[in-house]
């Protein structure tokens, strides 16, 4: 293979873009594109690509034939999928051992093999298309969609779409200050939690007389159940390095930093091999393609830190300390890393723009609602039959990310609350269903857009227990700068732990309000005046699920343990013996071939006697009546 | 048990740190490196972390207590890590989890007395569409039960 040729002019890098989509136009081999992000590899996604190049060597065809392993392409549930090019055939679940049938069936003799394609679970039917799978009907991959497309360990199959045309564009046409005006007609907001306009963002930093400049890109992923940035960076890094680029030179920067969690081995090998690549080709580094533009990008390990999320305690996290927030303002586009003016973006907002420039901030403004624009990336996790990343145009109701688009809840279970934000988020029941998603609708009805984690529950789900495990997550991630979060979140975590175990006093729910308004009101950084979230929710739309394990002492969902009673059923029970001597705590009386029965003042809900009796005469009670509680509100 | 740092290491920790304007700044990566190298990060390497960057060695110390990542007690020869956040617990991490604890007899951080496991819960993995996932050494088991964790018990060395 030929050295990388070094792009010296704005014009060259225009032509490489050009000459690689020619190339991919004028290829008419057939493609075999497997997805093998994190989600698909531990699916099995590279013994799929091995069995197919085997399965084309020994068809003589890997010569005709291309396979292309890309990042994921969103719908998690169907790993391993293969996309079958220019037949459009999407195969769902493929097994290595599905290989040969693929290359003998569909590529030599063009049929379509049924049992790979997607079918309903409603329905029944197949979907040979990806765009006839529901999943993919709603959605608007503006952003995610060219994963499909690419490999990500190939600066040419990203020029191949067009990419860094965006920063041809704005390097060769655009002053620093019109490439601002068109990220603020685009309404672009920051995609990691609290929707700050992005152009304005960057407008008070280009503003600053400080220097140098810098910007980063957020990729410290750490809410539970979010993973799009993850998917963004694994399956297309030039995007979010284009995005970077534009954004430096926007600003003025001269240094961009990734920031991004050691647990993500698969994204922090494609970036560091995309960013070697920038060099290669003089896309990185000083004069720019002639234009005077310098700038380079190194990427920073996290090592574990929720709060390090928060922008300035990550930016004390790059410059070697630990991780604390501090109060803003003087906010980092004043004063940021090192002292300097500093823009963070997150991984999906820098993923946006190279679409803003390449289109035009016009033409991204007209997909959306009036305060929020363009699309946002959901990863749709928890009870719901399709698991993946969505991407929709902001003001789809959660209804259709819900039922539309996961398939809803399986196993025939009813919809209870869907969680979004994260730890600084909220749950929202049934009665928010027909809500539009945007950053202002979800802060109304106490939950927040966050990074885009979607956790739906089931009626399985105990609220309280939710709340209890969010507050769990916070006193452990508290910096502890703050007494207020520090200690509010541990009394918080305390008072809600005696709620589950059936200790709960009337007066707790009050007392639980204002420790959240204290907590709140006194934290500094958003990890804090967040932190009553998870509470306040939960509160407002499930209170009488509180009530029923603090007044009635029962969980209607059956989860907390200390709530549910075990009872012998005597027509069942054989007299064996089996759960008194299983019983660690020897409530059970009986002697043999008689009914035993549990003494309830003194048992430990530990379920031993339920796990250790062959009869099924222990019966664990969780009084499924009244299962959903909620209040319309 | 020899926690210092051997001569090649700290000529690449020297290297490392040389790259940033600030020492303070290749702290992060210098602690991902010697942990790399030697599995954890020992009190003796601190110090000479300290040393070499120039920087107290209680702001070492602090780096290495307040990141969880950072391991400063040495682990076993495979790091067992089960993601308990909420999507992998709706899924049933629980019932996963407690088998480890049984077949293990340990609990969250420790490590068996063989020397052969350690065991540690950790937050959302981002793997969530795998949930619940389980993450040994640097592969990821997906949707894993808890019969499937004796498999893979038994098939580590």
């Amino acid at each position: 293979m030929k050295a990388p040729v070094k792009l010296k002019t704005v014009k060259a890098l225009e032509q490489a873009v050009e000459a690689q989509k020619k190339l991919r136009q004028a290829d008419k081999k057939p493609v075999l594109t497997v997805s093998a992000g994190t989600c698909g590899q531990a699916r099995g996604a590279l013994k799929v690509v091995e069995a197919l190049q085997t399965a084309l060597k020994k068809a003589k065809l890997d010569k005709k034939v291309k396979i292309r392993v890309t990042g994921c392409h969103g719908f998690c549930e169907a790993e391993p999928n293969v996309l079958v090019h220019p037949h459009d055939l999407f195969y769902q679940k493929v097994d290595p051992a599905n290989a040969d049938t693929i290359v003998l069936e569909t590529l030599k003799k063009n049929r379509t093999i049924k049992a790979l394609l997607y079918k309903d679970p409603v329905t029944g039917k197949t979907a040979p298309r990806e765009k006839a799978i529901p999943f993919y009907k709603k959605q608007r991959r503006v952003v995610l969609g060219d994963n499909a497309l690419i490999d990500p360990t190939q600066i040419d199959d990203y020029l191949a779409i067009g990419g860094y045309g965006a920063l041809a564009k704005v390097l060769g046409k655009m002053t620093p200050e019109a490439v601002i005006a068109e990220v603020k007609t685009a309404g672009l907001r920051g995609r990691g939690g609290a929707g700050f306009p992005t152009g304005v963002k960057w407008e008070m930093a280009r503003s600053q007389k400080g220097t140098p400049k810098y910007i980063i890109c957020n990729a410290d992923e750490g809410d539970p159940g979010a993973y799009m940035d993850r998917s963004l960076l694994e399956g297309n890094p030039h995007r979010v390095l284009e995005g970077m680029l534009i954004g430096g030179f926007a600003i003025g920067a001269c240094e961009g930093i990734i920031f991004v969690r050691d647990e993500y081995p698969l994204a922090v090998k494609h970036v560091s091999l995309a960013v070697e690549e920038l060099r290669k080709r003089g896309l990185l580094g000083s004069d720019i393609l002639g234009t005077g533009f310098s700038f380079d990008i190194r990427i920073v390990k996290g090592a574990g830190a929720f709060v390090c999320g928060e922008e300035t305690a990550l930016i004390a996290s790059i410059e070697g300390l630990v991780g604390e927030p501090r109060q803003r303002p003087p906010f980092p586009a004043e004063k940021g890393l090192n002292g300097k003016p500093t823009v963070i973006n997150n991984v999906e907002t820098w993923g946006n723009v190279p679409l803003i420039l390449g289109k035009g901030g016009a033409w991204y403004a007209k997909i959306g609602t009036e305060k929020s624009k363009g699309t946002k990336i959901f990863s749709l996790v928890g009870k719901i039959n399709n698991t993946g990343l969505v991407e929709v145009p902001m003001g789809t109701t959660l209804r259709e990310i819900i039922f539309d688009i996961g398939g809803g809840i399986p196993g025939g279970r009813k919809f209870k609350a869907v969680q979004t934000g994260g730890p600084s988020g909220g749950c929202l029941p049934t009665s928010k269903l027909d809500l539009p998603i945007d950053y202002e609708s979800l802060t109304a009805a106490s939950a927040i857009m966050g990074s885009g984690g979607m956790i739906v529950m089931d009626d399985k789900t105990c609220m309280v227990d939710i709340a209890k495990y969010f507050l769990n997550f916070l006193r452990d991630e508290s910096c502890g700068k703050c007494v207020s979060c520090r200690e509010g979140t541990q009394r918080m975590y305390e008072i809600v732990t005696r709620i589950s175990e059936g200790k709960g006093k009337v007066g707790d729910i009050e007392l639980l309000e204002e420790l959240a308004a204290a907590v709140k009101d006194a934290s500094m950084c958003n990890l804090g005046i967040t932190a009553a979230n998870p509470i306040l929710s939960t509160l407002r739309y499930f209170k009488r699920e509180y009530e029923a394990h603090i007044k009635e002492k029962r969980c209607p969902a059956g989860v907390c343990k200390s709530l549910i009673r075990f009872t012998v059923l005597p027509d069942k029970c054989t007299g064996c013996l089996a759960c008194k001597r299983a019983c660690p705590n020897d409530c059970i009386h009986g002697t043999l071939r008689e009914v035993h029965n549990i003494d309830q003042e003194k048992c430990i809900k530990c379920g031993a006697c339920y796990e250790a009796c062959r009869f099924e005469a222990v019966e664990a009670q969780r009084d499924e009546a009244i299962v959903i509680l909620e209040g319309v509100k | 048990m020899n926690g210092t740092l051997s001569q090649a290491l700290k000529d690449r920790i020297a290297g490392l740190a040389a790259g940033y304007p600030e020492p303070a700044a290749g702290l992060l990566p210098v602690l991902h490196l010697v942990q790399a190298e030697m599995g954890w990060i020992p009190p003796e390497a601190e110090r000479e972390v300290a040393e070499i960057l120039g920087l107290r060695s209680i702001q070492v110390r602090e780096a290495v207590t307040f990141y969880s990542l950072f391991r400063h007690r040495p682990g076993g020869r495979h790091h067992v890590r089960v993601c308990r956040a909420l999507s992998c617990t709706l899924r049933g991490s629980e019932p996963v989890w407690r088998r480890l604890r049984e077949r293990l007899g340990i609990r969250s951080g420790e490590t068996t007395p063989d020397g052969r496991i350690s065991l540690e819960e950790v937050e959302c993995l981002g793997n969530c569409d795998n949930a619940p996932c389980v993450l040994i050494d640097f592969e990821e088991h997906a949707r894993v039960t808890p019969d499937e964790i004796d498999r893979i018990l038994e098939g580590l060395d």
